[in-house]
């Protein structure tokens, strides 16, 4: 038993799986509009961006939550912009702006090679370095994020079914587009430092799919991916330990573990149900009729 | 006549710089039930979100009740889309798609009241889908589908039903039951503006038409309006019209065959059709699916 407390006993540990705890709910609840949105690579997009925005922070010597946040925000309702106005598919929209913002990274990164080991981390995620002011700030996005959800539950509900329906009715759906897009680059920029850019996408998309595939409800899905996010990212946090391996890859290696899992469950239950009586029917054709 | 519900004035609107829709006048009353016809692009749907608030018109001024709407929703329309757009396979459950419809009175808190769905369970149990609550929309038949948007719409308690193709993708008994429920609730007191590709459909259930191609043609009763002119001005294609014990049907003209001159034998390979060019006589038991009332009406086809 004490073997297994042991990672506990140290504060980079205990700072880390707390934050990784926090990020993995926070990406499982925002996840679910994003799959529902038919947006799953905009968190892969998105996190490419904040890299470049989170370099020109560093560069010109601003506060890495705020120039990153800002740029983050700016990315993705140039996204939200670009595909309503100009009838560009939201993933070819993504994908121009995105990569163009990821690019600005790069490039100032080779401009000035000395902090490309700092940018290793953003990367590929470093829990080593979370500090309890980090902590601080993904519990603030988290509260905060959830304090949206639960106050627009019912118009995110709407906006995410049927969104064109939804101004009709008079969801200010804009406005909260916009919130939403500001609510997803702060998520982002605060999963940065425990997953890395590159693994974010997997951190909102994994939770939502597994338990969409369990259930037809949405407010069961949103606990489930919740849950399920939460429960990846401890247990990842926790083998990464164990097995000496960096805390994002595995955090994502046990949610395609539980995909695979939630996937054989959905095959078993398949097979065990009943077949519907329409599904024996044989079809009947005119030529059966004229005989 | 009381003043008008809706009312376009010389609207024009495109999406690029060719118009969808040019010059259109429009007036619907308190208590019509009007079908907008016409081709495909034709702006049947631009013009009800014209209506909706949805989109704002280039040139000219849309009313609703009076005011101009100037791309801000009335509270008084309440829309029900076609229901190819919807996502079927989305968790959400019937109660839960028309308790949507009172989002505007609901308060903050993410769970419904009991005064909201007991709002609802009323509704569904109007349009009889009250037992399918708590099903999954994708578990109901498409006759049940669209009781479930309407249940929606008239949960906003509305004075304008906008329906774009409520009876698109639906066979023909779901198709008169939605427009049998639409004429009840038109009755009951709700305007109703609909679009459909279906002119018979039109003709039977629907005391308005409004022909449109890009701008109005015609408007008027179906008897008025569903002439073989005003329906090749509309869909630019030869139209006949029959009229039997006060019923319209309209039907394409054949320009210089039929469908047996093209194929006599609609089996390749396999010869049913008599050398004489008549059809084998039909089974026993296909004779008795066809009921007594169909084959009286069959002077239409010979």
């Amino acid at each position: 038993m004490d073997q297994l407390l042991t990672p506990f006993q140290f504060e980079f540990f205990r700072y880390g799986f707390i934050a990784a705890l926090l990020v993995g709910a926070l990406c499982g609840m925002i996840g679910v509009y994003i799959v529902l949105r038919g947006m799953s690579y905009i968190g892969h997009g998105l996190s490419h961006a904040i890299f470049g925005g989170a370099v020109a922070s560093y560069v010109l010597g601003w506060n890495f939550y705020l120039g990153a946040g800002l740029w983050g925000f700016v990315a993705a309702l140039l996204i939200n912009q670009t595909t309503r106005r100009y009838r560009i598919g939201a993933d070819a929209a993504i994908g121009i702006i995105t990569t163009a913002s990821f690019a600005i990274g790069v490039a100032i990164i080779s401009r000035y090679r000395r902090f490309t080991t700092n940018f290793d981390a953003a990367l590929f995620g470093n829990v080593l370095g979370v500090t309890l002011n980090d902590i601080l700030i993904i519990a603030a996005v988290t509260v905060f994020t959830l304090a949206i959800i639960f106050f627009l539950y019912k118009q995110l509900l709407f906006i995410t079914f049927d969104r064109e329906v939804a101004s009709s009715y008079g969801v200010r759906v804009e406005w909260i587009d916009a919130l939403f897009a500001f609510v997803l680059a702060s998520a982002i920029i605060v999963s940065m430092q425990t997953l890395g850019v590159t693994l974010i996408a997997a951190a909102l998309v994994i939770p939502p799919i597994v338990t969409r595939m369990l259930t037809d409800s949405f407010s069961h899905m949103m606990v489930g991916s919740v849950l399920i996010g939460a429960l990846t990212a401890a247990l990842g946090m926790y083998l990464s330990f164990q097995l000496d391996v960096a805390s994002g890859a595995m955090i994502v290696l046990v949610g395609a573990f539980l995909f695979v899992l939630a996937l054989a469950l959905r095959e078993v239950r398949r097979i065990r149900r009943p077949r519907l009586e329409s599904e024996l029917l044989v079809p009947i054709t005119a030529r059966d009729l004229l005989e | 006549m009381a003043e008008p519900l809706v009312e376009l004035q010389g609207v024009t609107f495109g999406y690029g710089r060719v118009p969808v829709v040019e010059n259109i006048d429009l007036h619907l009353h308190p208590g019509q039930f009007a079908g907008l016809l016409g081709p495909s692009g034709s702006g049947k749907t631009t013009i009800l979100k014209l209506i909706l608030g949805m989109l704002s018109p280039q040139r000219g001024t849309v009313f609703v009740d009076g005011n101009d709407l100037q791309g801000r929703p009335s509270r008084r329309v309440a829309y029900v889309p076609q229901l190819e757009t919807i996502d079927w396979n989305f968790p959400v459950t019937v109660e839960q798609v028309v308790l949507m419809g009172r989002i505007k009175q609901m308060g903050l808190l993410p769970w419904a009241s009991r005064a909201d769905k007991h709002a609802a369970a009323e509704m569904m149990e109007r349009l009889g889908i009250g037992e399918m609550r708590k099903r999954h929309i994708r578990d109901l038949s498409g006759g049940q589908q669209q009781r479930t948007f309407l249940a929606r719409a008239l949960l906003a308690n509305p004075d304008l039903l906008v329906l774009d193709e409520p009876t698109a993708g639906v066979d023909m008994g779901t198709q008169e039951n939605v427009l049998r429920l639409l004429a009840e609730l038109n009755r009951g007191g709700v305007t109703i503006l609909m679009t459909t590709h279906d002119l018979n459909a039109a003709a039977a259930h629907i005391p308005w038409v409004i022909c449109m191609n890009r701008s109005v043609v015609a408007s008027g009763p179906p008897d008025q309006v569903f002439t073989p002119k005003i329906l090749a001005a509309t869909y630019k294609g030869n139209m006949v019209v029959f009229r039997h014990n006060d019923m319209l049907f309209v039907g394409q003209q054949p320009h210089d065959h039929t469908y047996r001159d093209l194929m006599p034998n609609p089996v390749p390979g396999d010869e049913i059709v008599k050398p004489d060019g008549t059809l084998p006589a039909l089974s026993p038991e296909t004779e008795k699916l066809i009921h007594s009332d169909v084959k009286e009406q069959q002077w239409i086809s010979s």
